[in-house]
């Protein structure tokens, strides 16, 4: 018996089920010397577990390894971006018939960095699953539910964030990671209940700056004095869902939320949206930059679908690439000139329909910047490949 | 024959001129004077017993009396002859004496006449005699007389010639005293006669003396009729007088013709400066032209929602009368034309009398004045008319407000019926064309007017419409209210004028549209001069009125009706959502007919030659129908945000692992289906029903067969076999494949069907994903079961598709057992009595 099932479908690379009501938690890509990025999924409540999860890309061959998450049900996960096998998560822990998210970061067993990797055909393996390591708890229980852990962009695994109700919390990781201390913390401040529902690290400006998600509004914070520099009151006609910064171009910001919207900031101008989109039929949950071609934005929403849109127009490379041009010769130049002159208008590339239930995230693949992944409600991850005419039309 | 003569016996005592004549007339016979019968003559001749014919034979004839008649009858014959005889003897004998006397009397004259004449013959003499006397004499005498008659003839020559002189040496007094009598007219004629003599004979001083005075005078005179000239005070015939006498006195004409020119602008210049005056509002009434626009609106407002009828033009027409306390534009431009045009066409027409058309004398014609002088004449009208029209413009321009349209048309009408008068007067002049132009600009303008006013229209019922929504509410349900109580279900009242507003929003829009017509109607009339323009004839009437009034407004409705649907989308209902149902309804009424019947209308009132490329029906149709759909999918959304934020609220804030055992439905699924009833009532009443499939016969009733006990313990077991993993897989899959997938925010149809399901679906599922985000105690799941079961009670009436909601509830249930960490549902039998009893 194999725990995935295989279900091939036309438009999609790849795509099968793990565990129903798998929830949201990350498919998040961590850097890897090899081709195949490894994702790491989540756990359904009752036995909280992660899957790693690694694609052979040129055969198109899944591995799948399972580490037992024993502290309780998780709700995010996210990579250190300095070792591989550290990961932090947020979880659920139920105690006195109370449920509270606690924020912890582990070490994956040295096993699976081994490469001992689990095959579809090689079951037996998950009948003795591997515990996770805990390194250190991010202790918050003054702070309220953590919602979610962010680890600095491109920093050296030292620095993590989280978001827990109405603080943001910078917390120093020391002595390979087993102890955390906070640093420094902002608190949300307002009338009412206030919480932060996401947020994310800008890989821009050294890494000082945080945006955060809570209700309809989003804010920016400014690390070095943990003070907020802008607030978009009403980003969105309802809750805001996920956010993400444009990797390539400073000051801008995708969002999305409730209001089935995927907007485009541009930070510096906070009245208005850049650009906005509505596509989705239902909340859209996750919103994602390719990380090197950032007019592919990726989203995925609870109507079911994931959406990959070009926003040329909007992007950090809005006449395609333009490299080429001092080695044409002239002959050929004019014949470059015109189809630069031509832009690719902003469109949607295809919609996937895969999923049949809410599709709760979605990740580029770091290794590869023409794979995503996608995963919904049911416990279905689906592996899909940018069309391969618009690949050849950004790379020429 | 004896007729005949029995006629002349019997009635011989007759009349004595009737038998003279008979008489004459036998005599005639007897010496052949008859010249009328020869033929009778011939015919009567031959009988030999005619006895008045010439072949009469007596023996003949007596042989034949003889022969034919009785004795008696001869006798008798007999008698009657011997008396014919008779009378003929004493005829005979009465003419010889007659003949005979006159002639005797002939002699005698002729007797007495030689004597006469040889006395006459002497007397003759006599005079011939005397004749050749009197000729004698005659010659006589002139011969004696020829000197003397050529000095007299040489006397009165001089005489003459003195009389000249005496003219020319008194011609400076003349001239003076007529300077003096300001008799001008005399003085130059007086002078003209003199000028060509003084200067022949200028060589001579005494002559000499006489022309230089005499230029003294003439300079001086010129010089006053310059002075009058100049002052202006005169009148125009005095004016043309001047004028002439100076052109006789050889004034420079261009000269002339600009001073004249210079004067008349003066003149004109004063005229445009009294219309100027009235331009320009005066100090006194500016606060109240301030205050008036302010009146105006809030007039309207107060009318309007109380009517709730039509607003008809005469209340749109009130805010301009009474804005219009300086001189209406009619008047304006009367009197512009009274003063400003009249002027100026009898300056034209003075012009030309003195400078074009002037006989052509002398050394004048060669200067070709005539074409000197139009050349001046257009250049001064064309800038007189300049200065007039951009008055008219600025005027025409304040004419703002669009109440009567017949005033601004009759005065357009007016201003461009006088310019004809200059085109009479004046032609290939540009006054007129430009006019026209003008005319032009202004009925554009009035489109555009009128495009503004009917979309401020259409706002303030916009608003109207929205206050009279907004009244019965404000005290029951503001929107999201998130109360959990169930309050009276208020939607109820202010729903029930919904047709009302509407319908008698569109009538009242439909009526504004059709009086903005009739108003526009005004340029195309037929007693309107310029409305056989080609411009009003084709351009208006397409371009202008089809286009840029009625296209345009439609197409603005359409637009302010879609911005309904994106303003406010981010900011959070602040349009009523009755609001966009019934703009919605709007909208999809101008598509099915409404845009037909305007555009058709346009185009037979105004016979719309589409000439130029029109908007098309079908396009508008298009454009209305997207703004109605999108309007009512914005409903959809609002209603369903409504609802599914109370959902939210209600789920998100509870503690659904230490609640309590469920006893009762909780207090807002009461009020979803509360709310949902409102909506479907509020739908029903702008919509039609819809098409829904068909009803099972259980529908309120029905378990959720997802979370039957055995299965939930097999899944949920807190081992994970792969066998479980791969059931609850396989069962999810399956379940999927059988079940379509749900578009959640999809585009409704126009029935009310349609939207409540629209509506309902986004409340589950929002409760659906609300529920997928928290962890719930055995309790929190048997409440959830109970709402539930209480939703499916009452929501499978309003969907077309009752599956839809089982599915959606199911899932929810579903997803609320996977989040549970003690999952023991309740059964059935305990969810329905819990839910019977409310």
């Amino acid at each position: 018996m194999t725990e995935e099932e295989l279900i091939p479908t036309s438009s999609s690379l790849l795509s099968f089920s793990l565990f129903p009501c798998c929830r949201p938690l990350s498919v998040s890509l961590s850097r890897s010397p090899s081709l195949s990025p490894p994702l790491f999924l989540s756990p359904p409540l009752s036995f909280p577990q992660i899957h790693i999860i690694d694609f052979d890309d040129e055969n198109n061959i899944i591995s799948k390894s399972v580490l037992l998450h024993q502290a309780g049900e998780i709700w995010h996960i996210s990579a250190s971006p300095a070792d591989k096998a550290v990961l932090s998560t947020c979880y659920n822990k139920t105690s006195e018939s109370r449920v509270v998210t606690c924020g912890a970061v582990w070490r994956m067993p040295p096993e699976w960095e081994s490469g001992s990797h689990e095959s579809p055909d090689d079951p037996h393996n998950s009948h003795n699953p591997q515990n996770l390591e805990l390194l250190c708890h991010l202790d918050n229980s003054a702070h309220g539910n953590a919602s979610s852990v962010l680890w600095e962009p491109m920093g050296d695994g030292t620095r993590v964030i989280s978001l827990a109700d109405n603080h943001a919390l910078l917390w120093d990781l020391t002595e390979s990671s087993t102890q955390a201390t906070i640093s420094s913390s902002a608190t949300l401040e307002g009338k009412g209940q206030l919480k932060f529902t996401s947020g994310k690290w800008g890989p821009h400006h050294n890494c000082t700056q945080l945006a955060t998600a809570n209700d309809t509004a989003i804010r920016g914070w400014d690390l070095r004095t943990m003070s907020q520099i802008y607030c978009i009151e009403n980003a969105h006609g309802q809750l805001v869902r996920d956010l993400d910064f444009n990797p390539n171009k400073q000051y801008y910001l995708a969002s999305c939320g409730d209001d089935c919207k995927v907007k485009f900031w541009d930070v510096r101008n906070i009245n208005e949206p850049v650009k906005s989109l509505e596509e989705h039929s239902h909340w859209v949950w996750s919103v994602r930059y390719n990380h090197s071609h950032d007019q592919l934005v990726l989203t995925g929403s609870s109507d079911s679908r994931v959406i990959l849109s070009n926003m040329v127009s909007i992007s950090s490379e809005p006449f395609g690439h333009l490299v080429d041009d001092d080695d044409l010769s002239d002959g050929e130049d004019n014949h470059q000139y015109d189809k630069s002159k031509e832009p690719l208008q902003d469109s949607i590339i295809s919609t996937y329909e895969e999923h049949e239930d809410s599709v709760y995230a979605v990740e580029w693949s770091s290794a590869d910047p023409w794979l995503f992944a996608s995963l919904s409600y049911d416990g279905r991850l689906v592996i899909n490949r940018v069309p391969r005419a618009l690949k050849y039309h950004i790379l020429l | 024959m004896d007729g005949d003569i029995c006629a002349t016996a019997t009635t011989p005592p007759d009349s004595d001129p009737a038998r003279k004549r008979r008489v004459h007339g036998m005599l005639k016979l007897y010496y052949g004077l008859n010249e009328e019968g020869k033929t009778v003559d011939q015919a009567e001749s031959m009988n030999p017993c005619d006895i008045n014919g010439t072949h009469f034979d007596p023996e003949v004839y007596l042989n034949k009396l003889r022969r034919e008649c009785s004795l008696g009858e001869l006798m008798d014959q007999e008698s009657c002859m011997v008396k014919q005889i008779r009378s003929l003897d004493s005829d005979m004998q009465t003419l010889v004496y007659e003949n005979y006397n006159k002639f005797i009397s002939a002699t005698d004259t002729i007797r007495k006449m030689k004597n006469d004449f040889k006395k006459m013959e002497d007397e003759m003499d006599c005079l011939s005699t005397n004749m050749a006397a009197i000729t004698e004499f005659s010659a006589h005498i002139s011969g004696t007389l020829q000197d003397q008659h050529a000095q007299i003839t040489k006397l009165s020559g001089v005489h003459t010639l003195l009389r000249k002189l005496q003219f020319l040496f008194e011609l400076p007094a003349r001239l003076n005293k007529c300077l003096e009598l300001q008799a001008y007219s005399q003085a130059v004629s007086s002078h003209r006669r003199a000028r060509c003599v003084l200067q022949q004979y200028s060589h001579m001083p005494s002559f000499r003396g006489i022309q230089d005075d005499c230029h003294a005078i003439m300079d001086k005179l010129a010089q006053e009729l310059r002075q009058k000239f100049r002052d202006g005070g005169s009148s125009a015939k005095d004016l043309s007088e001047c004028v002439e006498l100076l052109l006789q006195l050889d004034e420079p004409a261009e000269e002339l013709c600009d001073k004249f020119l210079i004067h008349a602008q003066s003149r004109l210049e004063a005229n445009l400066r009294g219309l100027e005056a009235e331009l320009r509002p005066p100090l006194s009434s500016g606060p109240t032209s301030v205050i008036d626009p302010s009146i105006g609106p809030a007039r309207r407002l107060s009318a309007a929602p109380t009517a709730g009828s039509p607003t008809d033009p005469t209340s749109l027409g009130n805010p301009f009368l009474s804005s219009s306390s300086r001189t209406d534009i009619l008047e304006f431009i009367d009197r512009g034309c009274n003063e400003f045009v009249s002027s100026l066409c009898l300056v034209i027409a003075s012009y030309q009398e003195l400078f074009v058309n002037r006989p052509q004398e002398g050394n004048l014609a060669s200067k070709n004045i005539p074409h000197m002088a139009i050349g001046k004449l257009h250049a001064f009208v064309d800038a007189m008319a300049t200065c007039y029209f951009s008055l008219v413009e600025r005027r025409i321009q304040e004419e703002k407000s669009v109440g009567d349209n017949s005033l601004l048309v009759r005065a357009l009408d007016r201003f461009h019926r006088r310019l004809q008068a200059v085109a009479k007067l004046l032609p290939g002049s540009a006054v007129p064309s430009q006019g026209t132009e003008i005319v032009v600009r202004a009925a554009r303008e009035r489109i555009q007017q009128y495009l503004a006013a009917l979309q401020s229209f259409y706002l303030d019922s916009l608003r109207d419409v929205r206050q009279a929504l907004a009244a019965p509410r404000l005290g029951g349900s503001s929107a999201g209210g998130g109360s959990h109580l169930a309050g009276p279900a208020t939607g109820k009242d202010a729903p029930a004028s919904l047709p009302e507003l509407l319908s008698s929003l569109s009538a009242s829009i439909l009526n504004q549209i059709k009086s903005v017509m009739a108003s526009v109607q005004l340029f195309t009339a037929k007693d309107i001069t310029f409305s056989n323009k080609p411009y009003f004839k084709g351009e208006f009437c397409s371009q202008g009125v089809r286009e840029s009034l009625v296209v345009n407004f439609i197409k603005f409705v359409c637009q302010s009706s879609r911005q309904f649907c994106e303003s406010v989308g981010d900011r959070g209902g602040s349009t009523p959502p009755a609001l966009l149902l019934l703009l919605s309804r709007l909208c999809l009424d101008y598509e099915t007919s409404t845009i037909t019947y305007i555009l058709t209308l346009t185009d037979e009132q105004f016979l719309v030659q589409h000439r130029s490329p029109v908007t098309a029906v079908a396009a508008l149709c298009g454009e209305a129908r997207e703004a109605a759909q999108k309007l009512l999918n914005h409903y959809v959304k609002v209603q369903g945000l409504i609802i599914s934020q109370m959902l939210r609220k209600s789920v998100e804030t509870r503690d659904w692992v230490n609640t309590i055992e469920p006893r009762n439905v909780r207090a807002v699924m009461k009020r979803v289906v509360e709310d949902t009833t409102s909506i479907d009532v509020q739908v029903s009443l702008l919509y039609e029903e819809g098409t829904r499939k068909a009803h099972s016969s259980d529908s309120s009733k029905r378990t959720f067969s997802v979370y039957s006990g055995s299965r939930q313990q097999t899944r949920y077991a807190p081992s994970y076999t792969p066998s479980a993993a791969m059931d609850t897989n396989f069962l999810s899959n399956i379940h999927k494949l059988f079940s379509e997938r749900i578009d959640i925010f999809s585009p409704v149809e126009f029935n009310k069907v349609s939207v409540v399901t629209g509506i309902i679906k986004i409340s589950l599922k929002t409760f659906l994903e609300c529920v997928r985000l928290r962890t719930f105690g055995r309790y929190g799941l048997q409440q959830i079961q109970v709402d539930c079961n209480y939703l499916q009670m009452y929501l499978w009436r309003f969907v077309s598709d009752e599956n839809l909601v089982h599915f959606l509830l199911d899932e929810i249930v579903g997803s609320t057992a996977h989040r549970c960490l003690d999952p023991a549902p309740m059964e059935q039998s305990v969810i329905e009595v819990i839910c019977e009893r409310g």
